[in-house]
């Protein structure tokens, strides 16, 4: 177990948009989180890296264990979870920089200025989402000029230079068409071996394809979670088996 | 029908303002422009301005004109910056709110009152505490810098805006923190919008005339320091239209032509970079 959350709330304002979830995620698995827009799941995502902080007005009520550290303690230290705790967004957010520079980004967050190292760092970050070979002559090239998909690979890459154990995937492939989707999954399964991945996706076939485990959500409540196999082929509530088997959704 | 005559007198309007515009351009330039063939290009940047007898040299202004607008973005950026970021990244909503339509407020004080709060405050402080006359490059270059803070601010604040909340969140995430953010992101995706505020905050401040005849103390000479007086292009072309006359009349023509294309410089440097992608 990496991750444990027990008796989770989320209230934003007055509205609950996570109820009392519990759950335990495994190291080095890909676990998706299914259901529909609005059910909270991408809002569960962002519990991992505090990135819920960020939104005036939230609240937080029970407790998110990271290797049996209570990561919204007061002492625990947000900057270094950030670190841990990785993020991939819905669309590419490469920054408005060279290659180079998005990617040895976060290295000088953390005080890496020396230039020989971040060679190595940005290298072996591009190596490691199969960009290496394309760009290795473009690293000063804007990153913003590359297509949709490699911009993604890019965010990966940005993200693997810092060194994180889990990686956070927000609907990485929603704004990628169907031949670029299933590279990402590749990559996703080879990152899978190094990391621990939770992905969101609104894509039930994506879920079955990739993940080893799937939580499905609904309006806030977390319904079921289980491996893929018995949620997609035996889904012990009632709510599941409407939902994947497209009675709404 | 109606439509017809609305579009008529719409497009005429639009028109009236290209044509003054050109009418303006062509009458300073026609005005100006022989006087400096006439006078020899030797002549004109030299350093004699004895316009009744012959000497026709504008440099001291140049000099002097650029000295004070290179002193009010010493003064202007940093401030005008800081301010903007602050306003955008580290305020809250009613802060954001309630600030930056003061600091554009400060934009419709008219240069007179400037000026007046420099010869009453600020000259007789720089008298005091540094010497010298007083009416000097330093006190015309904090003025101005002050006059310029509402461009620089709120076209750098808007920049700032615009820059998508993608961006952040993907700094945060990577363990950054709100300044890192800033300047390693933020500043970096809104530089285009900077540079314009700033370019116009410069055309700006090298355009102005009262502020700056108030408190700069007109000397006609290349300044050795920043507490000395300067005398600039446009403070010239006030001074002097009153009373001048034929060639002399030129000549100030001509330094309207100079400033014109300086001006006009500037304001294509601005939309290039703003335009650029």
């Amino acid at each position: 177990m990496i991750i444990n959350t027990a008796n989770l709330n989320l209230y934003y304002h007055k509205f609950q948009a996570l109820k009392n979830v519990n759950m335990s995620i495994k190291r080095n698995l890909i676990t998706g989180m299914i259901g529909p827009s609005g059910c909270g799941k991408s809002t569960l995502l962002r519990i991992f890296n505090r990135m819920n902080d960020l939104i005036e007005g939230v609240r937080i009520t029970g407790s998110v264990l990271i290797d049996n550290d209570d990561i919204y303690a007061p002492v625990y230290d947000l900057i270094l979870l950030r670190k841990r705790v990785g993020m991939v967004f819905q669309r590419p957010n490469a920054f408005p920089l060279s290659i180079f520079d998005n990617i040895a980004y976060g290295p000088r967050v953390w005080s890496i200025s020396d230039k020989k190292t971040l060679t190595e760092i940005v290298e072996r970050s591009l190596a490691a989402v199969d960009l290496f070979d394309d760009l290795k002559d473009d690293l000063r090239r804007p990153a913003l000029s590359l297509s949709a998909e490699k911009q993604q690979r890019l965010c990966i890459a940005r993200l693997l230079a810092v060194e994180p154990e889990i990686l956070l995937m927000d609907e990485p492939c929603s704004a990628l068409d169907p031949i670029a989707t299933g590279k990402i999954e590749e990559l996703m399964l080879d990152l899978k071996k190094k990391y621990t991945i939770i992905i969101v996706t609104h894509n039930m076939q994506q879920a079955a394809r990739i993940a080893d485990e799937v939580g499905f959500m609904l309006l806030g409540e977390l319904v079921e979670f289980d491996t893929a196999k018995t949620v997609f082929t035996n889904p012990k509530d009632k709510r599941t088996f409407d939902y994947i088997s497209g009675r709404f959704g | 029908m109606k439509d017809k005559i609305a579009e008529k007198l719409l497009l005429f309007i639009a028109f009236s303002a290209i044509l003054s515009l050109s009418l303006i351009t062509f009458f300073i330039f026609q005005q100006g422009i022989p006087l400096i063939f006439k006078a020899g290009l030797g002549n004109f940047f030299s350093l004699r301005w004895a316009p009744t007898r012959g000497g026709f040299g504008i440099l001291s202004m140049v000099v002097g004109s650029l000295m004070v607008t290179i002193g009010a973005l010493a003064v202007g950026i940093p401030f005008g910056l800081a301010g903007a970021i602050f306003l955008a990244e580290f305020s809250s909503s009613t802060i954001q709110k309630t600030l930056k339509p003061v600091i554009e407020l400060l934009a419709g004080i008219p240069s007179v009152v400037f000026g007046f709060i420099g010869i009453v405050i600020l000259v007789p402080f720089i008298r005091e505490i540094f010497g010298g006359p007083g009416f000097s490059v330093l006190a015309a270059s904090i003025i101005l810098g002050i006059m310029i803070l509402p461009t620089i601010v709120s076209i750098s604040y808007d920049a700032l805006l615009a820059v998508p909340k993608t961006y952040r969140e993907g700094s945060y995430a990577l363990g950054a923190t709100k300044w890192q953010t800033v300047v390693m992101v933020l500043l970096p995706a809104a530089r285009s919008g900077i540079v314009a505020g700033i370019i116009l905050g410069m055309g700006r401040a090298i355009g102005e005339t009262m502020a700056v005849i108030m408190i700069a103390g007109n000397a006609l000479k290349i300044p050795g320091s920043i507490l000395d007086s300067v005398r600039t292009l446009t403070s010239t072309i006030a001074l002097e239209l009153g009373y001048a006359a034929g060639d002399h009349r030129a000549a100030l023509f001509a330094c309207g032509s100079i400033l014109f294309l300086i001006i006009i410089f500037l304001n294509i440097i601005a939309t290039r970079i703003t335009n650029r992608k």
